[in-house]
């Protein structure tokens, strides 16, 4: 299975998400911001970082690249896509996903493992965890704390699309402590926290992001 | 000449950290004029000779698409000389 990983200029991340995935089984594929052919790839990472310098807001200039038509596109007829940070902010901006991330509420970049709740383990991303497990994965950010109106926090929370929630002190002033959300078909996910730095305990808080790029994998074989 | 400008702000129900930041500092400088103070964006635009209708009305699509994200942000579009 191919998952494709997404550079902009000043993603940071991506070689750890390409790692990730071939540490879950597929074949990671590098993708170019400047290049709206998706080679084929079965499903689509948005890595985190500071894609074009996070100027004018985070994501919202990566959303009009050549890729991204692409990915919107295929996203829209049910290709998995994951949206790690500065990915997630990226979806917000390309109205794949609703709501939008704005800067934490301290003013603080935080970079600290988090415990998080993974509560919807029905998308493509999440198969593998059991529902309502608590994980500790990597959060680094500045701009993480997720804004919606009523209506769509309501939505959100009546169609269980809130995929994993902060455990504890709410790190950033997220409503409803929300750290991840999926799209109403589940397909594509967003998550402010880090599961690529948490694939093996030499080189992260611990091995707790792993399922996310197994259960990608599970849901392509299984189809 | 007359330029566009786009001026950005987060809709009042959304936290806006650097505006609080800024409200707690201007005690501390001795301005105690504030109860509240809120940060936005301002963009001026140049075009060739005085804008037009039609180019207002681009600004504002352009104001929509780009320039603000209306999930969490208003914007006004002015001319100013």
């Amino acid at each position: 299975m191919k998952v494709g990983v997404v550079t902009f200029p000043g993603s940071l991340d991506d070689r750890d998400a390409a790692r990730a995935v071939r540490a879950g089984g597929s074949e990671a594929i590098a993708l170019w911001h400047d290049d709206a052919d998706l080679h084929g790839v079965d499903a689509v990472i948005l890595p985190g970082g500071f894609s074009y310098g996070d100027y004018l807001r985070c994501g919202a200039i990566s959303r009009f690249a050549p890729v991204m038509g692409s990915i919107i596109e295929k996203a829209n007829g049910g290709m998995p896509v994951l949206g790690i940070c500065n990915g997630f902010q990226i979806l917000c901006e390309s109205h794949l996903l609703p709501g939008a991330l704005t800067q934490n509420q301290g003013l603080h970049f935080l970079c600290t493992p988090q415990k998080i709740k993974v509560e919807n383990i029905s998308t493509p991303w999440t198969s593998n965890f059991t529902e309502g497990l608590e994980i500790v994965i990597p959060l680094k950010n500045g701009e993480g704390s997720f804004q919606c109106d009523d209506e769509t926090l309501a939505m959100l929370e009546g169609e269980s699309r809130v995929i994993a929630r902060y455990v504890g002190v709410n790190p950033n002033g997220s409503r409803n402590l929300i750290a991840g959300i999926s799209n109403a078909r589940g397909n594509v996910v967003g998550l402010m926290p880090h599961p690529e730095h948490a694939i093996d305990p030499l080189t992260g808080p611990s091995a707790d992001g792993l399922p996310f790029f197994t259960s990608i994998l599970n849901a392509m074989v299984g189809k | 000449m007359a330029k566009i400008v786009v001026e950005v702000m987060l809709k009042p129900e959304i936290l806006d950290p650097q505006g609080k930041a800024v409200a707690a500092a201007l005690p501390r400088l001795g301005f105690t004029f504030a109860t509240s103070v809120r940060q936005g964006k301002r963009f001026e635009i140049e075009v060739v000779g005085d804008p037009t209708t039609e180019q207002l009305a681009e600004v504002s699509r352009a104001a929509e698409t780009l320039l603000a994200n209306p999930v969490i942000e208003t914007f006004v579009v002015k001319v100013e000389k």
